[in-house]
């Protein structure tokens, strides 16, 4: 349609129009004068980053509004060392825009395809170069290449072996066993089943072995426990579950079934427990179940119980590996 | 020749005899770059990069990238007697014991995210002015390489200072590797030497962090930078601005000056950031422990995106044979995002597919002018920005009264709703704006001014628009679209039919247009009045 | 020699709350710290005179109990359908949700706000009295108790404060968003002996901080972090709210990219 149609012509690139600066000395003078004024800004920035490092003590504030107290070395160094650069580009650039020269230019461009009989040429070098190695000729040359070439991919991915040992069945298991004291963290201390008001919540770990003065961060990692008291009539569980809580205690895995944050954001009110990573949302009184979010496993419930002097204990390690998804898991 | 000039002659020469310089810097010095705004924003991501080079060099020197505990004794008094990890405590020596550290770890975040900004920025220039298009596909892939490194970089220097966030952050990661099908727990405990979190990970990703990712960062900067240089910049339509030319300031003196200006302008305003906006307070964090996490734990911004889709994905995994899938893990951490930015290194590819134009472009095109392009382009926005704002849906809903299972749901509903309505919304932008563009060549512009006819009628004054205007409006080219067969001579549907016939219709919906407007539908309408 | 010097120098920057170079809101906040103190401790002095003075207190809080909250939480406070029982809850309960403001509540949202309380410091004294008649329950911290700056460890409370709160209220106790709008608040200019009781009495959704799992001393080094946070000034410029790095984000493709293509735009226009 538009072929027969006369399209709007280009006008061609249009005349130069002047600066002011290039018809009159006046404003020539001027723009040399303003560019000489942001390069002394430029090193007035510099001098007030010296004096910021130099002298400014690190230990003096002053209220700015909206921004609050602020640290005069720390933000006087910032701001020489803004200004002195920003001032070096405003510089260029008004130089540059004012007293360069201004007027376009065109330049060609050239097609980038080389012409046929270079590539008809560089096609024969190629044919040429190879027959010549035989490549085509000695086929046994050109396998055995192709098995050392592939083989030898194999060493750097065996080479880094030894990046780390073999998982075992290490995901699996916590340092909880059968009877092993709860202690708050931090603190360390066991926890009685009485100190537990009812609606209060303890985070926990588990006791430490002898001889070790603190826990590790990879145990920490799996042991990590919330323990939190419900009144028992408030529990939707089935009877095995219900056995492994205590007057009302229940435990938890503290690390997310989803992605392995800490869920610890536990509602008093809807017994609800919240992950604020993903916001994978759980329900306390149903173990834990998810009713909101991307989790799609309940946190691990850890079975408690308590020993003679009433101190809370773990009834059994976890039945189930603690934490995020991984292939090998069961269920 | 004054003596200033004789000594510079006699440098020049003496370069010249050994290397030949002067042949090819001759030509380079005269090089034309066209100038304009948005031609700027990549130069942003290569001054970024040089900041982040420069200040991430300041930092190693006093960073100790190890995860040895050790019990921090420094001047920030609330973590005295804290047991940490010496990464940890060496980033609070570089924040309080170090003069001007504080303000080069600053710089050095904020320059992080500005780049990944000017890459997005850039980005979205280059696609929605069809910069992509033969000749430049190669840079194209190699700017979508750079982003997706962009993005691992930035995480791994999120990681390094073994704060409570950063932490976080490992640990989430550590559940995607884990969450891979077979070989999950076993690149887990390579990754980590041993369990999470192990004493391994920071030293290695330091590495990475400082070394490796670097390096091929500068290789493919610089082919990047090289490919533009050989293929010349692209420009955009305009009176005397063809194919074949390119029209702009030569390199020596102009463009250097100014581009070298810009150079401080771009470091300039990153200290600025850095000396008035606080960026990742580690030291309010905390040390990482596996036990503790914060309210509002998320990534930086370029991450926010894949968080927000990990927060969305509908609660599915699968146990089979004693296996297990994570799919709310693996769909929306890696199967998505993989997908999206293949189809994003397609691209240039798919769209010359689909319309059959295998020709070189050097001018660019006005969005409004591809409308199916720029209305996919404001599709995969609004996928990737409502997967951010759900990355940070507590905060915002905390901010605005708002829930974060509302936000949840506005999202998840919202991710597969929106784009769709932004296609069509977007693409009936464009041509309505094409309507306006041939309303504006052939009437003129709106004066505002009010006539009296003499039989009383009022009608607006319209004043014809420049000529240059009237090309620039109107020199694309309108491609019709393919028509390849879909059946063969015998009336048979080919093997290849159902392939032409899927090119047919993406090129037809490539093709609507508003028809632009010619001379002779101008000098018609000018016989009129 | 130097270095030690200049180290100490820095040591010293962060105990601003002793340093003499410390700016006016130190001090202000000082004063606000003792003014609080004094109420509290005249607070706790009227609840140990004469019995005599007790009861007639009672009574004011009874008083002011069946005009004030009677109609939400029954006429012996026994709990209605909005609201719950105060049979139990004791005095330091009353004490936080009427001396913060939340009690009595504007509407009846999600959750109570913080807000400039309607009783006078004796009058929630009085209520606190007439409550905790009713049945025993937790008692408002007592002077001795709230001593924070003398029994507590700045650096042992953060430690507490990131494993035992900070998931609700934020790294830097400024607050975060709970599930269904509700929310945890900020920290920020909340008085020493409402911390406490807001830990020991678990109000709304907070759960209960028993003094077994987290000790008097260790609640007092809670409190000693979350002021020393809140004293503590911005150290690298403007804070963004300490909210993390959504804010950040948002500087970054505002401020910016916004100056720099800013910067863009003049540099490419043509100059006149």
């Amino acid at each position: 349609m538009s072929n027969q149609l006369e399209p709007i012509k280009d006008p061609g690139l249009p005349a130069h129009v002047h600066r002011r600066a290039d018809l009159d000395e006046k404003y020539a003078k001027r723009a040399e004068t303003q560019v000489a004024i942001l390069f002394l800004l430029s090193a007035l920035g510099t001098v007030l980053l010296i004096v910021s490092y130099v002298f400014i003590p690190q230990d003096i504030f002053v209220f700015i509004p909206v921004m609050g107290e602020q640290n005069v070395h720390q933000l006087l160094l910032g701001l020489g060392m803004a200004i002195a650069l920003f001032f070096i580009g405003a510089g260029l650039i008004h130089w540059a825009k004012n007293l360069m020269p201004d007027e376009e230019v065109i330049a060609q461009r050239h097609e980038f395809r080389s012409n046929d009989e270079d590539r008809a040429e560089f096609v024969k070098t190629v044919k040429a170069g190879a027959s010549t190695a035989g490549l085509g000729r000695r086929p046994l040359i050109k396998r055995t290449m192709g098995l050392a070439l592939g083989l030898s991919g194999i060493t750097p991915i065996l080479l880094l072996r030894d990046l780390g040992p073999l998982p075992g069945d290490e995901l699996t298991k916590t340092s909880w066993k059968t009877g092993t004291y709860l202690v708050t963290d931090p603190g360390d201390r066991r926890i009685k089943a009485s100190d537990l008001e009812v609606g209060a919540v303890a985070q926990v770990l588990p006791e430490l072995a002898e001889g070790k003065d603190h826990h590790s961060l990879n145990d920490i990692a799996k042991d990590a426990l919330l323990l939190i008291r419900l009144r028992p009539e408030e529990f939707n569980l089935d009877a095995e579950r219900l056995s492994w809580t205590h007057e009302g205690i229940i435990a938890f895995s503290k690390i997310c079934s989803h992605m392995g944050c800490a869920v610890a954001l536990y509602e008093q009110t809807t017994k609800h427990l919240l992950c604020p990573c993903h916001q994978s949302t759980f329900d306390v009184t149903r173990a834990a179940k998810v009713i909101f979010g991307p989790a799609a496993r309940p946190l691990p419930q850890l079975a408690i119980t308590v020993d003679e002097e009433g101190y809370l204990i773990a009834q059994a390690p976890f039945n189930e590996p603690v934490g995020p998804s991984f292939w090998e898991r069961s269920s | 020749m004054t003596a200033r000039e004789r000594v510079a002659g006699n440098v020049a020469g003496f370069v010249d005899d050994r290397t030949g310089a002067a042949k090819y810097l001759k030509k380079s010095l005269s090089k034309v770059f066209p100038d304009h705004w948005s031609f700027l924003l990549g130069e942003i991501c290569l001054y970024s990069f040089i900041i982040l080079l420069a200040s991430g060099t300041f930092l190693t020197f006093w960073f100790d990238p190890s995860m040895r505990e050790v019990v921090y004794d420094g001047a920030y008094v609330p973590l005295q007697g804290v047991e940490m990890s010496a990464a940890y405590a060496s980033a609070l020596d570089i924040s309080f014991e170090v003069r001007g550290g504080l303000l080069m770890r600053q710089i050095h975040h904020w320059a992080a995210l500005i780049f990944m900004v000017g890459i997005v920025v850039h980005l979205l220039r280059v696609y929605f002015t069809g910069a992509f298009r033969k000749p430049r596909e190669f840079n194209w892939v190699i700017g979508v390489g750079l982003l997706t490194l962009g993005i691992v970089e930035g995480f791994l220097g999120y990681s390094l200072p073994d704060d409570l966030l950063s932490g976080t952050g490992i640990r989430i990661a550590e559940a995607i590797i884990q969450a891979l099908p077979v070989v999950g727990s076993y690149l887990s405990y390579f990754a980590f030497g041993g369990a999470f979190p192990g004493i391994a990970f920071i030293p290695r990703i330091y590495t990475v962090h400082v070394l490796l990712l670097p390096g091929i960062f500068l290789a493919l900067i610089t082919v990047h930078l090289m490919l533009v240089w050989y293929q010349k910049h692209t420009q955009f339509p305009g009176p005397g601005r063809t194919e074949k030319n390119v029209v702009g300031y030569p390199l020596m003196p102009v463009y250097m000056a100014k581009a070298g200006g810009f150079f401080f302008i771009v470091f300039g305003v990153t200290a600025f950031l850095g000396a008035v906006a606080s960026i990742n307070p580690i030291w309010l964090y905390g040390p990482y422990t596996p036990g503790q996490i914060s309210a509002g734990s998320q990534p930086d911004w370029y991450m926010g995106w894949l968080d927000g889709l990990v927060r969305m994905a509908p609660p599915l995994e699968s146990y089979i044979f004693g296996y297990t899938i994570s799919w709310n893990i693996l769909i929306p951490g890696l199967i998505l995002p993989g997908i999206m930015f293949t189809l994003l290194a397609l691209y240039p590819f798919i769209e010359s597919w689909a319309t059959g134009d295998k020709r070189e472009h050097h001018l660019l095109d006005r969005p409004r002018n591809a409308p199916n392009r720029t209305a996919l382009g404001a599709m995969a926005l609004t996928f990737t920005l409502v997967s951010l704002i759900n990355g940070g849906n507590d905060i915002i809903a905390t901010t605005f009264d708002l829930t974060i299972n509302q936000m949840m749901w506005f999202a998840r509903i919202g991710v597969i709703v929106l784009p769709p309505i932004a296609f069509v919304v977007t693409k009936r932008i464009c041509l309505s704006l094409q309507r306006a563009d041939r309303e504006l060549v052939l009437h003129g512009r709106e004066t505002g001014r009010l006539v009296r006819l003499p039989h009383g009628e009022f009608v607006e004054v319209h004043e014809p628009i420049s000529a240059e205007k009237a090309w620039t409006l109107t020199s694309h080219e309108q491609l019709a679209p393919l028509e390849l067969p879909e059946f063969d001579q015998a009336g048979v549907r080919r093997p290849a039919a159902i392939r032409n016939k899927i090119r047919n219709r993406i090129s037809r919906a490539h093709a609507v247009a508003v028809p632009k407007a010619t001379e002779t539908e101008r000098k018609e309408l000018e016989g009129h009045h | 020699m130097d270095m030690n010097k200049e180290r100490n120098t820095v040591k010293r920057l962060s105990r601003l709350r002793r340093h003499r170079a410390a700016g006016p809101v130190l001090l202000v906040f000082a004063l606000f710290t003792i003014g609080t103190t004094f109420q509290v401790a005249s607070a706790v002095n009227t609840t140990t005179q004469t019995t005599a003075d007790r009861s007639a207190a009672i009574e004011e809080g009874r008083q002011l109990f069946l005009k004030g909250c009677s109609s939400c939480h029954g006429i012996n406070a026994e709990g209605g359908v909005v609201a719950p029982s105060l049979i139990g809850v004791g005095a330091a309960s009353v004490d936080f949700q009427v001396g913060t403001g939340r009690m009595p509540m504007a509407d009846m949202s999600q959750q109570a706000m913080r807000k400039t309380p309607v009783y006078t410091p004796a009058q929630v004294n009085a209520l606190a009295l007439y409550v905790a008649s009713l049945a025993p329950g937790p008692e408002i911290p007592g002077d001795e108790l709230l001593n924070y700056e003398r029994d507590g460890s700045i650096a042992e409370g953060g430690e507490l404060f990131r494993t035992n709160c900070a998931m609700c209220h934020n790294f830097a106790a400024q607050g975060g968003a709970l599930t269904k709008g509700k929310y945890a608040p900020t920290l920020m200019g909340v008085q020493p002996v409402h911390i406490y009781e807001a830990m020991i009495t678990g109000p709304q959704a907070m759960p209960v901080f028993s003094d077994k799992t987290i000790t008097p001393e260790e609640k007092a080094s809670i409190i000693a972090w979350i002021k020393s946070v809140e004293a503590e000034p911005q150290l690298g410029g403007a804070a963004l709210g300490r909210v993390g790095p959504v804010t950040e984000g948002l500087l970054a493709w505002t401020l910016g990219i916004g100056l720099l293509i800013g910067a863009a735009v003049w540099l490419a226009m043509k100059a006149r």
